[in-house]
């Protein structure tokens, strides 16, 4: 092959040009940036790397290391999308562009090949994700973790290991898929039938919230099916440019729901939903599962979503806290689920909320970033818990594992005395604030 | 001629300092345009002074060298003025962006060229102060680049405009001097009325370092309200009849039908997909004088055929409606890819006429329209929606264009009511204005700026001036060329 076809061919992953050419570089996008607000460069703002894609899609302009930098300092989190009143769909394209970088030779090593773990390797295969979260928990348990961040030999090898390896959540004491039963029936007379999905780093992670949705669910009355060879959503390959394994992993869930007749398929991670909702999208291709991934897609609903539109008010109990809440870029930009959450929250009743200043911003976590960018994704966090601290709160809600993480991270780095919470165990506190 | 060459940068990189001096060809590439359809060019290289010495030493390095200086802001004019020129240098001044005074006891801001519209807005309401002038792209546009285009915008019709507002500035004059014009003074007649003639003036005058603006007392209430028509001469009708009824909203906007469902579409907000036409409007003030207008101007709406009228029940819902109606231009590249927007302008009693002949365009060279604009006072927005790659679509857009400068200027009108004349309309300018006029702005130009250094080819064009007599023979246009 010569050196103009491979490139033709690298380059025929992004969008064409029809895509390309809607954004009319108007700007609107400039002010929701946290990149272009950081440096204040074009080619850090939305309209800027979508100039510099078109040119390299027609040809004009090379693949650089400037680009390459460029598409990777991009959060993904697509506030523009949400501002861009043209309807670009930016994020697919910058993920496209990331595809093509990363196959040009020009991203980061470390990043390819931490991804290429990860994402090729681990996330989608159930038990070896399941075995290295064990291995984990006996390294953060067992003092291995604190002896080595004592002994000062991370320090000796990279100085931000250190903190790279707090950002890292604990790992729960159970699992999710081990301790749930695969169908939960409701006690009294069944309101909703519903399926849940555990989620990848949920199930291993944050079990506590993936049982407190569950307990939340039971008080509403809803059957519950949890699937046991369901497996992770795919949206982080997705996001990586990894689509083929995001199609597989997609296929195996519309397997293993189908088994099961549900009406609500019922997640507590935005990023998870964000992308399940996409599956009839992603497979519309595909004779065998078109139909069947756009019933599927049809029936996903965040939790907070969820809740929003069933009889929850009366059950709410006396809270009196005050809390602020953080918008996931994959509710409020992807998904476009602002008021659901607020909803509810707001009839918890004597409950003092408080609107954070910029809840929309990025708080900098977005997938990998702050590990792969761990410098900028302080700076972006650094700005979140400032406005955090202004609102006066004590409580934090965040409806995303990865914002949780890194919010967790924030008010510890940053000294801000709050409790990060996700708004669903924060339902579950008022459900039976009365007991 | 000389280039911005290697040797050249290199000085201009010691002025400024390496990390604020750009030239890769990705930066370049992304300082090539602004939100003006169909012109871009990649400038030579993209400072970012940090102080007015730096500005001055790069103009004085101009001359020397003659290369173009081209300043920028966030690079969301219409007309072209912050796209580069041949040769050039773009010096952003997006970083000034503080606001270095508000002062409550004479009512001014002083503020940084970079300092964006909106911050600026929200920052004097805190203090219960009013900046009016708020352009459509607000949340993104600075106050330099509002000053040099003398923007407009939704509360143009009570409120007038930027240079309203514009008590005084300080620029860095092409030469390098130093130049302070106005004052905290509300009247001040000493000598020429520099500050005005500088509002508007497009960077072709000097690099804007400092502004200072007037501030106004907020009003404490406002009204906003809502038409729908099922007949847009109906609407423009309604337009007239508020305005000869002697109510002026802060704000009195239309949109078509196009503009409408493209704007729907973006916010989902519930406009109305079947409408003809709908006005946005808004009155402000104080006491009950608000409520009154606002109850005329309901009646007015109904008597000429409005179909549905509403006024906002929250600040929420007023804020919605607003924010639907500067998403216009940009939500209308929901239909094709390329939306060329100009701002054609005339006295408000010819409104109707003026849509009219805008839709007469539409049919006659065979292109798509979306209309909507500041009826109140006259300015038009019409946005023919198109597609850059399609030459021949292009062309009879060009043309219609040229029906509508014409028609316009029949009407007594204009060709720009607040984006300015840049690249995109100086063929018109001699039209618009005359000859007379267009000859002493050239003069005046070439007096501040000898070597036409700064920000050339934008309002008008010099054609260079021969020295001697011109080359004829082929060897003599050789040498001449090289």
């Amino acid at each position: 092959m010569t050196k103009q076809n491979s490139n033709n061919l690298l380059l025929s992953a992004l969008p064409d040009d029809d895509v390309l050419s809607q954004c009319i570089h108007c700007g609107m996008c400039l002010a929701t940036c946290p990149t272009y607000e950081l440096t204040k460069l074009e080619r850090s703002s939305p309209r800027g790397r979508l100039k510099m894609i078109k040119s390299v899609a027609r040809g004009e302009m090379k693949i650089s290391k400037i680009f390459a930098e460029e598409m990777n300092f991009c959060l993904d989190c697509q506030a523009c999308e949400t501002a861009c009143p043209a309807g670009v769909k930016y994020g697919s394209i910058v993920e496209a562009a990331r595809v093509v970088v990363e196959e040009s030779g020009y991203g980061k090593l470390v990043s390819r090949f931490l991804k290429y773990i990860a994402l090729k390797i681990i996330i989608p295969n159930k038990s070896l994700l399941k075995s290295t979260a064990r291995l984990l928990r006996f390294y953060q348990r067992s003092g291995l973790q604190k002896f080595l961040h004592k002994s000062g030999i991370f320090k000796m090898i990279a100085p931000k290991l250190t903190e790279i390896d707090n950002l890292s959540p604990t790992v729960s004491s159970k699992f999710s898929d081990n301790h749930l039963e695969e169908k939960i029936s409701s006690a009294v007379p069944t309101k909703y039938k519903t399926a849940f999905l555990t989620g990848c780093l949920m199930n291993v992670m944050f079990d506590e919230i993936n049982s407190d949705t569950i307990d939340v669910l039971k008080a509403l009355n809803c059957d519950i099916f949890i699937p046991k060879n369901q497996v992770c959503c795919g949206s982080l390959n997705e996001h990586n440019g990894d689509f083929e394994t995001a199609k597989s992993l997609a296929k195996k869930n519309i397997d293993a729901f189908g088994q099961s007749d549900y009406d609500f398929l019922i997640t507590n991670s935005s990023g998870c939903s964000a992308f399940m909702k996409e599956y009839g999208h992603i497979l519309k291709d595909d004779p065998e599962y078109s139909g069947k991934a756009k019933i599927f897609s049809s029936k996903v609903k965040d939790i907070m979503e969820f809740l929003a539109n069933v009889d929850i008010e009366k059950k709410l109990n006396i809270l009196n806290d005050s809390v602020t809440y953080h918008d996931a870029c994959h509710h409020v930009h992807t998904q476009k689920i602002f008021s659901e959450p607020r909803k509810v929250l707001q009839s918890i009743p004597e409950l003092s909320f408080n609107e954070l200043e910029e809840s929309t911003w990025c708080c900098g976590s977005a997938g990998i970033y702050n590990i792969t960018h761990y410098d900028d994704s302080m700076k972006f966090l650094e700005r979140k818990m400032n406005n955090i601290m202004k609102t006066g709160s004590k409580i934090v809600l965040a409806a995303n594992p990865g914002c949780i993480s890194q919010l967790k991270y924030g008010a510890k780095k940053f000294h801000v005395d709050v409790e990060i919470l996700h708004p669903v165990s924060f339902v579950k506190k008022s459900l039976n604030a009365n007991k | 001629m000389t280039c911005l060459n290697n040797h050249v940068k290199e000085k201009i990189k010691s002025i400024v300092g390496a990390k604020n001096f750009l030239d890769s060809v990705e930066d370049k590439l992304c300082y090539s345009y602004d939100a003006t359809a169909l012109y871009n060019q990649m400038p030579e290289a993209v400072v970012f002074p940090n102080d007015g010495e730096q500005i001055s030493k790069i103009l004085k390095l101009a001359n020397e060298e003659l290369f173009n200086v081209v300043p920028r802001g966030s690079g969301t004019g219409l007309s072209g003025g912050s796209i580069p020129v041949e040769n050039s240098l773009v010096i952003v001044m997006t970083r000034w962006n503080k606001i270095l005074e508000i002062d409550d006891r004479n009512l001014t801001a002083t503020v940084q060229p970079g300092v964006i519209t909106g911050q600026l807005q929200k920052e004097v309401e805190k203090l219960g102060l009013f900046y009016p002038p708020d352009p459509g792209s607000l949340n993104v546009c600075t106050i330099g680049g509002n000053v040099a285009n003398n923007a407009g915008g939704l509360r143009g019709l009570k409120y007038g405009v930027t240079k309203n507002y514009v008590l005084g500035t300080e620029m860095i004059l092409p030469n390098g001097e130093l130049l302070k014009t106005g004052g905290k003074n509300y009247k001040d007649t000493a000598g020429y009325n520099l500050r005005d003639f500088i509002v508007g003036s497009e960077g072709t005058l000097g690099v804007i370092t400092k502004i200072l603006l007037k501030l106004i007392p907020v009003p404490s209430k406002f009204i906003t309200l809502i038409a729908y028509f099922d007949k847009l001469s109906d609407s423009a009708k309604a337009v007239a009849d508020i305005i000869s009824a002697h109510i002026t909203p802060s704000m009195l906007e239309f949109l078509d039908s196009t503009t409408i469902n493209c704007v729907e579409d973006f916010t989902n907000i519930g406009l109305p997909r079947n409408a003809d036409a709908i006005l946005l409007l808004e009155v402000d003030g104080r006491g009950s004088a608000v409520d009154e207008d606002a109850e005329a101007i309901k009646k007015i709406l109904k008597r000429d055929g409005a179909s549905f009228v509403h006024s906002a029940e929250s600040e929420g819902e007023a804020s919605k409606l607003k924010s639907a109606r500067r998403s216009a231009f940009s939500a209308l590249a929901r239909k094709r890819p390329t939306t060329i927007l100009e701002d054609a302008t005339v006295p408000r009693s010819e409104l109707p006429v003026m849509i009219e002949k805008v839709m007469q365009a539409s049919r006659k060279f065979d292109v798509t329209f979306g209309n909507f604009g500041h009826a109140g006072d006259g300015n038009l927005h019409p946005t023919c929606l198109t597609d850059e790659r399609d030459n021949a679509e292009i062309n009879r857009a060009l043309k219609a264009f040229d029906f509508i400068f014409n028609e316009a200027i029949k009407l007594g009108g204009t060709i720009t009511g607040e984006h300015g004349t840049g690249l995109s309309k100086k063929e018109f300018l001699e039209l618009a204005v005359g000859i007379p006029a267009v000859d002493m702005m050239k003069k005046i130009k070439l007096s501040i700026d000898e070597n036409n250094i700064l920000n050339p080819g934008k309002i008008f064009s010099i054609s260079p001036r021969c020295e001697g007599s011109l080359p004829l023979s082929r060897d003599q246009i050789k040498d001449y060329v090289s």
